[in-house]
């Protein structure tokens, strides 16, 4: 068992905006290369040129239908990776120690020197968001980019994960989530930002914003035909109204 | 275990040194930040200066790493020993690869240069290998726009002087209502995903007309399912519903559109339905002023929209009545076309109030004082903040050039073309047709063509035929079987070559085009046609060369392989000559350069051509002694001039300073290096909107060496060149096309856009529409078979909408055969829901051949991946009538890859997808059974 601090500094994590992810997977390729050539070992991948190929990586893209009542099916992108919990399962069934949560920032780490692979940390997640590395027999899993944010070495702009740099879509966010009046906290309390499977009680730092409302066009038919009133039935009128028209400009 | 925690480096070293240059994972050409540790490659990220993508990168471009170190790169030239499609090569020198080229070629440039057929798939330096193939002398020259997306590139050049894709954008700062069409996840990949996250950030809508709701339209908030193919009815219905209720911008239809040039009415007239000119040769319009006829750009005219002008008996009408006359008809009412749309008619009602709401309610101001064209000025810029884009899905139906012309008149009746909020050209755009150049065919042996290949014809006088009315060009382009076929139709290069019709050549000579694969339509048909032998016992297309980085499936089919190197390794220009990398506000240009050398025995494939051109003795490649001009791709690129000042690269010329115009600066590269890669000049504030008409810009943009001299023009509501077409049709004109095709161009060169039912002939029980496109994280990715990637997409199920699956009792992991008129294949299905009730689909692509591409014959892609090309073929079936029809556009020959219909059935699993295509040897081996990518200590 390893402890959890009793509070931490900041609450640093991301904001995924879900009514703007195209499901285009930057964020995806862009972690696995940071994440191969940085911290820890590299993200490796078993059979890449061969059946389907299968790595490590620590941000996935998942799509799932949604089929409202009314209107047509939607499609949903779903970015997930590590939520930083609070309460983080994945620290405290660690034997080891290996796995911690950081008091500065709150970032959920895995100290691989200690880690022995185990996998108890995997099954304790309840949002499947750390994968063990085959290649190394190591636990690997979003670092929020610790080695990035606080990098002296990169220009000040650049101190953020990489997925959220990387993001076309500009539909990922990071921040410190304990602060109410930051920008990450503001956006989440502007769209009803919302975690994910708040009944495990891990209370997640990220937060996810939820899609708009979507095909409500039909329903808007009455305050849009108006709009639409012919000027004339018949093509002669619609020219004696352009006619009076072109008077006017 | 109590609390604790280890130190950790939060400031590890990031790499040795950046090194700054463009992305050629797609088309979209990024701006990189390649960092690298010991010499080499270790992390892609994207330039944040860099005016493509301002610092993000796709997945694609990220993945970029995993390209560099693929197993499949080619290592030497080859040369092949087994049969053609074995893919038995030996590997030769450069030397011999290079003699056995010119041996090949120099004695057709001597004798009959159009024997050689040079088709270049998705290059990037279509004004250099063009300018190759110039010299050479043979016409047979072009890349792959005619498979791929022509009809949305004429209809755009030829309707508005600028098209969807990287010639324009939508106003994305200031665009409130923004309507995307279309199959297909992208193009240009990273701008739009910039862009849809502005407007969401705004709170701005997004309308998405897609049968499948992917991607960018799974973000959409307004999502109309379309059938495809329709989707031309349903812009016209739009455009019915806006017109009658006087929802247009009538001040912009007068002032900047040939919606009020007169049109003669004289039905015995050989300019009959042609704009009436005055002796200049200038359209003629009313002025509402003098109500007398005018030149369109006279200073001071006020053109009447409506005014009609009556002489010898005859009234002659603007362009607008004949809109109206035509648009407001009832077949075009929302009713009427709702159930061939398989829209609701109340959403089409709807979606064009929003549209007439926005654009009308919500106008825009920007404080902008200008001058037009006429001389008058304007205190502001007037907005109409709806903005369009199109994929390549609204292209790829043989009714696909009327349907974006539709589409660009819709945008233009509402004004909302190069206005704020609207849809903006990027430079060289806008320019229109006529200032493009016309194709040219003039064959002289041993000496250059007489013109560039590929350009924009006028009437029929332009058209490439020989004096015996037979096809200039093997592909048949700019014939009266499809007259406006600006780009080429690089898919019927290999069946008329085939065929011997019109003619037969001696060598193909192909770069980076998968014709053996899924760059063909019938593709084992292809495969067979490559093969083929006559009665001599030598192949029916007896020679081919092909340049390729990577061992894809055509190299199997080549004589000998020409290996090119990988986009790090390479000099490259994307130059204001070809497409570059331009923004609305900017003119820009950018340049590869080698960031790793190569460690095979490799060559960039132009650095090759300015080689071979040397070796052949073709005049742009040699100076006056004979001796090779350009020593490779870089000399070119720095010292070539296409007009006096002007070459591939705009930026850092003469002394450094100098955009656009300006004498060879040697140092030119080192600059565009220490700039990123790039080269930018703004345009100035005042004469970045209204272009085609704002002086401001005309001025800049001759300034810049886009034009030579001011160029305004009048948006082409009416194509008059398909006017001219109809006449001779009509039997107006010496040059008459043959009987069989009077019809088809009288109906389908209509001047003004039509919507009509492609053909269905054929089509009989088979009814299902069935599409592919390519995933976003691998669209226009050419380059290999990405170990990243291939974990995102490896497998390509059929996608069935739920009202299929029910029908057929299908459950997922079952199979289906899918058939058509040409052909079958069996293919595992998934159910979506998001997707038109009648559509199938498929991600293009991922299906492989075994022994391709260094996968090894486990793979997935080889095995349950499929293709639907060998359901299409380049042909319309059989009709009895003695000829066989193309598959394509009859305006432009664009392949129409989504007029396919299908038969859907459910079968018992096979052991592989079906058909099965035996393993082709491959030259560079399997890749390793593992990946652990680290280059850093």
């Amino acid at each position: 068992m390893t402890n959890l601090p009793e509070a931490t500094q900041k609450k640093l994590g991301l904001v995924i905006d879900l009514d703007t992810c195209v499901g285009c997977h930057a964020c995806v390729i862009s972690c696995k290369g940071w994440n191969t050539e940085n911290y820890g070992a590299p993200l490796s991948d078993q059979d890449p040129y061969g059946g389907a190929g299968s790595g490590t990586f620590l941000n996935r893209v998942h799509s799932y239908e949604a089929k409202p009542k009314d209107g047509p099916a939607q499609l949903v992108h779903f970015p997930k990776s590590c939520l930083h919990c609070e309460d983080a399962p994945c620290v405290t069934v660690c034997p080891t120690g290996a796995s911690y949560k950081r008091v500065e920032d709150g970032i959920v780490l895995v100290n691989e020197d200690a880690c022995i692979g185990c996998g108890l940390c995997a099954w304790a997640c309840p949002y499947g968001a750390r994968e063990m590395d085959a290649a190394e027999g190591v636990m690997k899993k979003c670092t929020l980019c610790v080695d990035r944010i606080y990098n002296e070495n990169l220009p000040e702009v650049d101190r953020e994960p990489t997925c959220v740099r990387t993001c076309p879509a500009g539909a990922r966010h990071f921040g410190d989530l304990g602060d109410p009046d930051s920008d990450v906290s503001k956006l989440v309390a502007a769209r009803g930002g919302f975690d994910l499977m708040p009944e495990m009680g891990t209370k997640p730092v990220n937060k996810y914003l939820p899609p708009r409302p979507k095909d409500q066009m039909v329903g808007e038919i009455d305050l849009l035909a108006p709009l639409l009133k012919p000027v004339a039935e018949e093509t002669s009128g619609f020219m004696a109204w352009l006619d009076k028209t072109l008077e006017k400009i | 275990m109590g609390y604790q925690q280890p130190s950790v480096d939060t400031s590890p070293k990031v790499s040795d040194e950046i090194r700054q240059t463009t992305c050629y994972m797609c088309a979209c050409r990024c701006g990189i930040n390649v960092h690298m540790k010991d010499g080499k490659v270790a992390y892609i990220e994207g330039n944040r200066d860099h005016p493509v993508n301002k610092g993000v990168l796709c997945a694609k471009g990220s993945a970029g790493i995993m390209q560099v170190n693929a197993p499949s790169r080619l290592k030497a030239p080859l040369k092949r020993v087994g049969p053609r499609g074995s893919g038995e090569f030996e590997e030769i020198s450069w030397d011999e690869a290079l003699d056995i080229a010119t041996e090949w070629l120099a004695p057709i440039r001597e004798k009959n240069p159009e024997k050689l057929a040079f088709f270049t798939g998705r290059d990037q330096s279509q004004s250099f290998t063009s300018f190759w193939a110039q010299h050479f002398g043979t016409p047979n020259y072009a890349a792959h726009g005619g498979f791929c997306s022509v009809n949305m590139a004429a209809a755009g050049i030829y309707t508005m002087g600028g098209a969807f894709w990287e010639f324009g954008q939508p106003d994305w700062d200031h665009t409130k209502l923004f309507l995307l069409f279309g199959v297909a996840e992208d193009h240009d990949s990273n701008p739009i995903k910039m862009g849809l996250g502005k407007i969401k950030a705004r709170g701005a809508k997004v309308i998405g007309v897609n049968p499948i709701r992917t991607g960018y339209n799974a973000i959409a908030d307004e999502w109309v399912g379309i059938t495809p193919g329709t989707d031309g009815l349903f812009v016209l219905s739009l455009i019915h519903l806006l017109m009658k209720a006087g929802k247009i911008d009538l001040d912009y239809l007068a002032r900047y559109t040939n919606a009020p040039v007169l049109i003669n009415g004289d039905k015995n007239s050989p300019e009959h339905g042609l704009f009436l000119r005055d002796g200049d040769g200038k359209p003629l319009v009313v002025d509402r002023e003098t109500g007398k006829l005018t030149a369109f750009d006279k200073p001071g005219v006020k053109p009447d929209l409506s005014a009609t002008h009556r002489a010898a008996g005859v009234t002659h009408k603007p362009v607008f009545h004949m809109m109206a006359e035509r648009y407001l008809d009832d077949q075009y009412a929302p009713e009427a076309v709702a159930e061939r749309c398989g829209i609701p008619a109340k959403q089409i009602r709807a979606i064009a109030g929003e549209i007439a709401r926005v654009a009308f309610d919500e106008a825009i101001e920007l404080d902008h004082e200008w001058t037009d064209f006429r001389g008058e000025k304007h205190k502001t810029m007037t907005g109409r903040p709806v903005s369009f884009h199109a994929m390549r899905g609204v292209s790829a139906h043989a009714n696909g050039f009327q349907t974006a012309r539709a589409l660009h008149v819709l945008q233009i009746i509402l004004g909302t073309v190069e206005v704020p909020g609207g849809f903006r050209f990027k430079p060289p755009y806008p320019k229109p047709a006529e200032a493009h150049p016309k194709p040219h065919c003039g064959v002289t042996p041993g000496a250059p063509l007489d013109g560039p290949h590929l350009g924009f014809v006028q009437g029929p006088d332009d058209l490439m035929l020989k004096e015996d009315g037979s096809p200039a060009r093997i592909d048949k382009a700019f014939t009266w079987d499809n007259p406006m076929s600006s780009h080429g139709l690089m898919h019927m290069v290999i069946s008329n070559a085939h065929a011997g019709d019109p003619y037969k050549i001696d060598t193909l000579f192909m770069y980076m085009a998968n014709m053996s694969w899924n760059s063909s339509m019938n593709t084992k048909g292809v495969m067979e046609m490559l093969t083929d032998k006559g009665e001599d016992g030598e192949y029916v297309i007896p020679r081919i060369i092909y340049s390729d980085a990577y061992s894809s499936e055509m190299v199997a089919y080549a004589d000998l392989i020409l290996p090119d190197t990988t986009y790090l390794e390479r000099h490259d220009c994307i130059s204001l000559l070809d497409r570059p990398i331009c923004e609305a506000d900017a003119a820009a240009d950018a340049i590869r350069w080698p960031v790793i050398e190569p460690d095979r025995d490799v060559r960039g494939f132009q650095s090759v051509l300015c080689e071979l051109g040397a070796r052949l003795n073709l005049p742009g490649f040699v100076n006056e002694d004979g001796s090779q001009k350009f020593a490779d791709y870089a000399d070119y690129i720095v010292n070539h001039e296409r007009r006096p000042g002007v070459g591939p690269l705009a930026g850092f010329r003469g002394d450094g300073t100098e955009f656009g115009r300006g004498e060879v600066n040697p140092e030119q590269l080192d600059r565009y290096i220490e700039n990123g890669g790039f080269a930018v000049s703004h345009i100035p504030e005042g004469a970045n909107y209204y272009k085609p008409w704002n002086n401001a810009y005309q001025d800049w943009a001759v300034k810049t060496g886009l034009f030579d001299k001011p160029h305004p023009y009048l948006f082409q509501l009416y194509v008059e060149p398909m006017r001219k077409f109809q006449l001779a049709a009509e039997g107006h004109g010496d040059r008459q096309p043959p009987d069989h095709l009077r019809e088809q161009i009288k109906s389908k060169m209509d001047p003004l856009p039509i919507w009509y039912e492609t053909d269905q002939h054929g089509n009989d029980g088979f009814t299902v529409n069935a599409l592919t496109q390519r995933p976003m994280a691998m669209y226009h990715s050419w380059g290999t078979q990405n170990a990243w990637l291939r974990q995102l997409h490896g497998r390509n199920p059929l996608y069935l909408p739920t009202k299929i699956m029910r029908e057929h009792g299908f459950e997922e992991g079952d199979w289906a055969r899918v058939s058509s008129p040409h052909g079958e294949i069996t293919v595992p299905v998934m159910e979506m829901a998001a997707l038109n009730d009648n559509t199938v689909w498929t991600w293009n692509a991922i299906g492989k051949r075994k022994g391709a591409w260094a996968l090894k014959e486990d793979a997935s892609e080889a095995n349950e991946g499929f293709l639907l090309n060998h359901l299409i073929h380049e042909l319309l079936p059989a009709k009895g009538d003695g000829m066989r029809w193309a598959n394509s556009d009859p305006v432009t020959g664009q392949a129409a890859w989504f007029d396919l219909k299908v038969k859907i059935e459910k079968v018992a699993a096979p052991s592989e997808s079906q058909p099965e295509f035996a393993p082709i040897k491959s030259p560079v081996g399997v890749g390793p059974k593992e990946l652990k990518w680290k280059v850093g200590k």
